[in-house]
């Protein structure tokens, strides 16, 4: 077992990539974003490449990871428990959908966009939070 | 760069990123879980939210500092719209347990049933919501 300061720069450094690679890809971009979902009209296909590579890579490393014990710096694997395909998932999944159609935008793009400053991302962001804060409530209420 | 290079290109960094922060630290780099984390997660995962959102944040400042221009940003929606956009992201994904990132790439990289599902139901609210804009007067 490692020290915190290794894993907290991993995870700097791999934020840091995520976003360079949003940047790059073109995804920061909202109205290439929408024009991907927009298959009746000026149809935009890069986030299929987009997806693409990033779906390739990610497969070829969590392949290794199933060969290791655990993760090098940390003592287990943190993976999603949960299998059931449910109202939940599928609701949420939906109303995801429906934000990220009217904007183009999505958490990764939205989040690292803070760092352009442009007012509609500081209006979005603020807004996830609420809706994020919002389910939060909801939950722990029932 | 044709786009589709630069998506593709870009698209691998995503997925070295994802692969590195499961390799490395064992956790599925989905930015909506991450960023809901930095609310509810406690001690050092918190810490580690925190630097993996500053380093997301810091990715476009230095593609613009490699590159000497930023990314480009064309908005399409109101500032109302982008509100009520951003409650339906977040309230959204976190109900649904992830986004494009956590579900789309770490997900389906996994091989997870319950990713794919989530994802071919965003993909289609997505298309359904781009073409009635597209169909309501502009």
């Amino acid at each position: 077992m490692t020290g915190a300061a290794p894993r907290l720069a991993a995870a700097l450094a791999m934020g840091l990539l995520f976003g360079l690679g949003l940047s790059l890809s073109g995804m920061l971009d909202p109205a290439r974003v929408q024009g991907f979902l927009d298959v009746g009209g000026a149809w935009d296909p890069t986030l299929i490449f987009v997806l693409g590579g990033a779906v390739s890579v990610a497969l070829a490393g969590f392949a290794l990871a199933r060969r290791l014990p655990r993760p090098v710096l940390d003592t287990r694997f943190d993976l999603p428990a949960r299998r059931r395909i449910d109202a939940p998932l599928i609701g949420g999944a939906a109303l995801f959908g429906v934000g990220w159609g009217l904007s183009g935008l999505c958490p990764g793009p939205a989040v690292a966009a803070l760092s352009t400053g442009a007012l509609p991302i500081l209006v979005f962001v603020p807004a996830m939070l609420v809706g994020m804060a919002a389910f939060r409530l909801i939950r722990g209420a029932r | 760069m044709h786009p589709y290079w630069a998506g593709l290109a870009g698209g691998a960094l995503i997925g070295l990123s994802v692969a590195g922060l499961m390799l490395l630290n064992g956790r599925i780099a989905g930015i909506s879980g991450v960023v809901a984390g930095l609310g509810q997660d406690r001690g050092e995962r918190r810490w580690a939210d925190l630097a993996f959102v500053g380093g997301l944040i810091g990715g476009p400042a230095l593609f613009a500092w490699l590159s000497g221009e930023w990314p480009t940003m064309r908005f399409v929606a109101s500032l109302p719209v982008l509100a009520l956009a951003g409650l339906l992201v977040g309230f959204g994904t976190r109900l649904g347990s992830g986004c494009t990132s956590g579900h789309g790439v770490a997900g389906l990289a996994r091989l997870s049933p319950r990713s794919l599902a989530a994802v071919l139901t965003f993909l289609a609210a997505g298309m359904v919501t781009v073409a009635v804009l597209r169909g309501l007067p502009q």
